[in-house]
């Protein structure tokens, strides 16, 4: 029996010692789909990934992947999913071909299978130049993707991706994203966690929001925007003096200001007319615009709308990512 | 746990019993960690120069300077060289464990649908290994530089099938030092701090009764001075005594207690707490 839903968790809970890390989570991942976990670090992402790939057990739950429990069919979740996790774990002194047949020898294909699957994801992920060299001489972008190819040796039909861009440099996760599209056209489920809402924004049907160990907020990355109102106006006072008076100025509501960037932000009301009006008040008070922009919001302004923090430090995030890798 | 199951890949159902399947995946990664013994330097090198350099070391430049009786020194010094060697050589597996952690692949390994102590398994094995090749080359060296052994085979046999022990005993210890460290540096020391003291305070290098009192009861009654004086016994004709058996019951007691211990860890600790 094949169940229509790939994942389902429902009442996911789990404290380390005395720190609660997830609250009571509940969602539905449905097959052939895009699923992002999105939220800032701590936010428990990382813990439900390795609930659900059986690293972990829950302290409470119902939680089964492909139809099967995490807790009791651990072995048949096991061969039903892939998983890519934050660190490339790829073998430094094995070459790229030998990590993948060991890993398809792992998965239970025989030696000639896994020959042949190692081959066509090398290929697949543009590695066969580098396939005879050990891993230890590879890249940053070429060890994550050795690391994925890995986790698809055995094509399984549930692929969890934890953070799979983090630390990459913007082609890599380019080809990344090519990837992630790919594989899903040829119907695999992916549930993949992220701080970058741009990546949620583009590669997922549908995105739940945690932070601090629960779900804030569910939908598609268009229903997200909805909640939090329309167009943007973005515009940035030239002079640093100004700033203030341009705020107490303008003054609306969910204004979002930035006196470092001296960047003002607020969501439309009545459009273009509320716009012209704001211009004319900020033109009698004397004060320049340097810059102006309207826009549609992004999963940034999602963020900030609902957790009343902003996103994410990516620039922290990015510098430890890559300190890790060049280990 | 290893029941068998199914094979995604192209829908092909595989069925095997679930040692065949712990035979399967043992194997896959015993070929991975001999990989390691060839391809990190390290590991090469400490295969290959430390044992020639601790035979050269005593034998030359503190040899003189010891009495050992009856028995020259290098045919006493060959049996503690050996030991030592083979204790420092079954360290590698908590520094492996403990890379293998950092790195992630034992998440990953775990994530598998396989029978994972096969990991632990392959470390071992490379162990057993490497332990091997390295006492072949001091063999090589202790008999160039005058070790004069009288050992029959069954004597060999003995020598080999306790230094093996020996090993399989030591590295399924440094099996639970990999798992509980928190990185790669951590186990380095540990290892060391272990084991430098635990080899020369036996009866590797010199007599005990050249020790102080209290030094000289613990020398003689671990384990590691058990093994040395068996061996040393069956190769140049010492006195055997007990060693031979009260060598056998330690680290038969020692696979037994740390064995469980080392599969349980790896089953149930988490590496990273993110």
């Amino acid at each position: 029996m094949v169940s229509e839903n790939a994942i389902v968790i429902k009442d996911l809970r789990k404290s380390f010692k005395d720190v609660v890390v997830l609250e009571g989570i509940d969602f539905v991942v449905r097959r052939g789909t895009v699923f992002a976990l999105l939220g800032p670090n701590g936010a428990g992402k990382t813990t439900t990934v390795r609930i659900l790939s059986t690293l972990l057990p829950p302290d409470s739950g119902q939680i089964t992947v492909n139809g099967y429990d995490v807790v009791r069919e651990g072995d048949k979740v096991r061969a039903s999913i892939g998983l890519s996790g934050q660190f490339a774990a790829v073998d430094e002194y094995l070459t790229g071909f030998e990590n993948l047949e060991m890993m398809g020898q792992l998965y239970r294909l025989n030696l000639a299978q896994s020959r042949s699957r190692s081959q066509e994801l090398l290929e697949q992920f543009e590695l066969v130049d580098a396939a005879a060299r050990p891993v230890k001489t590879y890249s940053g972008g070429m060890r994550r993707r050795l690391d994925l190819a890995a986790s698809l040796v055995a094509k399984p039909p549930i692929l969890f991706l934890d953070e799979p861009t983090t630390g990459l440099d913007p082609r890599s996760r380019l080809v990344m994203w090519n990837i992630i599209k790919e594989l899903v056209a040829g119907g695999t489920t992916i549930l993949l966690t992220t701080q970058y809402l741009d990546e949620a924004d583009q590669l997922a049907d549908r995105i739940v929001v945690i932070d601090v160990g629960k779900v804030i907020a569910e939908g598609s990355s268009d229903e997200l925007k909805q909640q939090v109102g329309g167009e943007r106006l973005e515009l940035t006072v030239a002079q640093a003096a100004d700033f203030e008076r341009a705020c107490q100025v303008i003054d609306g509501e969910m204004l979002h200001t930035d006196p470092e960037s001296r960047t003002i932000s607020l969501v439309s009301k009545q459009g273009m007319k509320q716009f012209k009006q704001i211009l004319d008040r900020l033109d009698d008070a004397d004060i320049e615009v340097e810059d102006l922009s309207l826009r549609r919001p992004t999963l940034d302004d999602v963020f900030l709308a609902l957790t009343g923090h902003g996103a994410v430090k990516e620039a922290d995030e990015e510098g430890k990512a890559v300190g890790v890798d060049a280990r | 746990m290893n029941e068998p199951v199914v094979s995604t890949h192209d829908g092909t159902v595989v069925y095997r019993p679930p040692l065949g399947w712990a035979v399967n995946d043992s194997w896959v990664l015993i070929k991975r960690s001999l990989k390691h013994i060839t391809r990190n330097l390290d590991q090469l090198l400490s295969v290959l120069i430390q044992p020639i350099m601790f035979m050269l070391l005593f034998r030359y430049v503190f040899g003189g300077a010891i009495d050992t009786g009856e028995t020259s020194y290098v045919n006493f010094l060959t049996a503690g060289v050996l030991v030592q060697q083979a204790a420092f050589g079954a360290s590698t597996t908590a520094i492996g464990l403990a890379v293998d952690l950092q790195r992630g692949i034992v998440d990953r390994f775990r994530s598998l649908p396989m029978f994972s102590p096969a990991l632990l398994i392959g470390h071992i094995v490379a162990d057993l290994t490497r332990n091997t090749i390295s006492a072949i080359i001091m063999f090589v060296v202790a008999f160039a530089v005058g070790f004069r052994p009288n050992a029959n085979i069954v004597e060999w046999a003995l020598v080999f099938g306790l230094l093996l022990l020996f090993t399989l005993a030591i590295s399924w210890m440094s099996a639970i030092l990999g798992l509980l460290v928190k990185s790669l540096e951590a186990a380095q020391w540990f290892a060391f701090l272990l084991i430098l003291p635990l080899t020369f305070l036996s009866s590797a290098y010199v007599p005990t009764d050249s020790m102080p009192k209290a030094l000289r009861v613990f020398a003689e009654n671990q384990p590691i001075t058990h093994a040395i004086e068996a061996m040393r016994a069956w190769m140049v004709g010492t006195p055997v005594d007990n060693h031979g058996w009260i060598s056998l019951i330690w680290f038969i007691g020692i696979i037994a207690v740390s064995m469980p211990i080392a599969t349980w860890l790896f089953r149930h600790q988490t590496p990273r707490s993110a």
